[in-house]
């Protein structure tokens, strides 16, 4: 049986995708109409960070799972009591912007040391957890700067399976191009995984386990410290949603056969 | 216009991909002195490549060591490169393997980084990046201060640079100076490559035509029963005779979690929209495909869109497509596989 793993999640809610995006810019740069008014959901590649974390700490007894999040705080409380349902975790809260305009690096540093702050937590064991990328900033590269703050240097990206041998290495697979996965093996932690959708379904709401959560949850978002994301050096000189409208042409009543026929002309024009 | 590192890592065969020829082909467009790093387990090759580029200088970080696409060892050839050209503008293609490495690079030299960059342009010799937030949903043009400013082009985005054909020393023998790194200690190895055999491959990035399939394929057709088995059949035998690669909408990829009837050629790695990809390709095809906004980002950059779907106000479609057929998919794919013979 391999040693447990300390298991820290990063990831912050995005507006839920079925909503429509309006960009604002104002004097402290873009955001978002009417922001905190938008239903807001789990980041969907944390989302699957967050689940594989359990997976792999429900699999590995003794280990433990932390899931630090950058938002407001009022969004995240909201955003928590249906991810709290989901798996057991211990939140570390920080009250900050988790817009998609706001600076990856500084990001990164309120993140880094909030992780440092925590106590008790092993360094020798910690897998350092994350999605590739977030819905919101896109940015890919957050959590490379987490675990370089961190002094972490064994990195994937782009993860979608972790298998922990007998002996405590285990082998990762990553995405690459091509639709392929590059397989690599780690001797041991500390590492960052950085998820794409990984295998698992979501889990099931579980009231037991939400309630368990929210015993610390609460007092996590009470004590959430400031984390003012200042974007120093970065300007925005546009930000636009994008204007092509195209004029559909709808067929309607044509035989299946000349479809099919005017299907194969069109992919053999130039 | 400011100097520019472009950081490039060589393939198995020791050359250099489209994606980095991409790269190439946006740094010589801003017009600062060039100096090209390669990173690989051989890099004269890839010199010889773009000899003739007009890169003021050429840098290598060479070693069995860093032909292994791996975090350690490429963030610290990476480091070594910048710290050796000293640019203030570093440009990337968007790989997987520098998409790893780079953040990390930035954060050790004390500068900033930007992904997914569709264009990097220089106006009043001041560079700005375009790209995407909100997985494509809104458009931005961004400029920083802090320098280096590392920048990853996401493929597809530009031709790439080709050396003209009566030119000179277009490709040839170029003079590369070494950058001497000692191979970090590390704890991973790359053990190889999975990926499914070539007549099950469906996902073809270079392909000209890339067909989306909806969660349409696994419901009740107009019989009242599934036809899983069928739906499966008709894409991957397009696939196979359009040489098509494919593309999912989220519902179908989840139904594999599900339990439901599934399509077994689809897999997360397949999924295209808000939370999957946003390939690049000349046409695209949907079918069966439902829905708004979110998974209409899945073909942002595909630049002709046809769509077949029985529902003639499927918002996939409209104002997103160029034609729309208001068919049954199973009976038109049918024609469409038999017709490409």
């Amino acid at each position: 049986m391999s040693t447990p793993f300390q298991i820290v999640v990063c990831g912050s809610f995005v507006p839920d995708p079925l909503q429509t995006l309006e960009p604002v810019t104002g004097p402290a740069g873009p955001s978002l109409k009417n922001e905190m008014m938008l239903p807001a959901v789990l980041d969907p590649w944390a989302g699957h960070a967050l689940f594989e974390a359990a997976n792999l700490a429900r699999k590995t007894p003794g280990s433990k799972v932390w899931l630090v999040s950058l938002g407001a705080k009022a969004k995240l409380q909201q955003v928590m009591m249906t991810v709290a349902q989901k798996a057991p975790f211990e939140l570390v809260a920080l009250d900050g912007p988790a817009s998609g305009f706001t600076d990856s690096f500084e990001t990164a540093a309120a993140l880094a040391a909030a992780i440092d702050g925590i106590a008790g937590l092993d360094r020798a064991r910690l897998l350092l957890f994350g999605g590739w990328e977030s819905a919101s900033r896109g940015a890919c590269s957050t959590m490379q700067m987490v675990a370089e703050r961190l002094g972490i240097t064994e990195q994937f990206q782009g993860v979608d399976q972790i298998a922990v041998s007998d002996d405590g290495s285990f082998e990762v697979l990553e995405r690459v191009e091509g639709g392929r996965h590059q397989v690599s093996v780690c001797t041991a932690p500390p590492a960052l995984l950085g998820w794409a959708t990984g295998n698992l379904p979501e889990p099931r709401n579980n009231p037991q386990v939400g309630m368990a959560n929210m015993r610390t949850v609460m007092p996590a978002l009470q004590r959430a410290k400031a984390a003012p994301i200042g974007n120093a050096g970065l300007a925005f000189s546009g930000v636009a949603l994008p204007k092509q409208q195209r004029q559909t042409r709808i067929v309607k009543d044509m035989p299946a056969e000349e479809i099919a026929r005017e299907i194969v002309a069109w992919m053999s024009e130039e | 216009m400011e100097n520019i590192l472009l950081l490039a890592h060589t393939e198995a065969d020791g050359s250099l991909a489209k994606a980095g020829l991409e790269a190439l082909a946006t740094a010589l467009g801003l017009g600062g002195a060039l100096t090209v790093g390669l990173v690989g387990a051989a890099t004269q090759a890839a010199a010889g490549q773009i000899a003739g580029c007009g890169a003021a200088r050429f840098l290598a970080v060479t070693g069995d060591a860093f032909g292994q696409p791996r975090y350690t060892t490429d963030a610290a050839a990476a480091e070594a490169l910048c710290r050796a050209a000293d640019c203030p503008i570093v440009l990337a293609a968007g790989t997987s393997r520098w998409a790893r490495a780079l953040p990390g690079v930035a954060y050790r030299l004390s500068g900033r980084v930007d992904t997914h960059a569709t264009s990097l342009t220089s106006a009043n010799g001041a560079p700005a990046v375009t790209r995407w937030f909100y997985r494509q949903r809104m458009e931005a043009v961004l400029s920083r201060t802090q320098r280096p400013w590392v920048v990853l082009l996401d493929p597809g985005c530009v031709a790439p640079w080709s050396s003209a054909p009566d030119a000179p020393g277009a490709s040839g023998t170029a003079t590369v100076e070494a950058v001497s790194v000692e191979p970090p200690a590390t704890r991973t190895t790359v053990t190889g490559y999975q990926a499914p055999k070539a007549d099950e491959q469906t996902i073809r990035p270079d392909a000209k035509v890339l067909l989306v399939a909806g969660a349409g394929w696994t419901k009740k057709q107009a019989d009242g029963a599934v036809h899983a088995a069928e739906a499966e059949q008709l894409i991957l035998g397009f696939l196979r005779k359009a040489q098509a690669s494919l593309g999912g909408s989220k519902s179908v990829v989840d139904l594999t979690g599900e339990g439901e009837a599934v399509l077994h050629c689809m897999t997360h790695m397949n999924q295209v929209g808000q939370t999957g990809s946003t390939p690049r390709h000349a046409k695209g095809l949907s079918t069966c495909c439902h829905g708004e906004e979110p998974h209409v980002v899945g073909w942002r950059f595909v630049n002709q869109r046809r769509a077949i779907n029985l529902d003639a106000g499927c918002g996939w479609a409209r104002g997103k497509a160029d034609v729309l057929y208001v068919a049954d998919a199973f009976e038109v794919m049918r024609h469409v596989n038999a017709l490409l013979g």
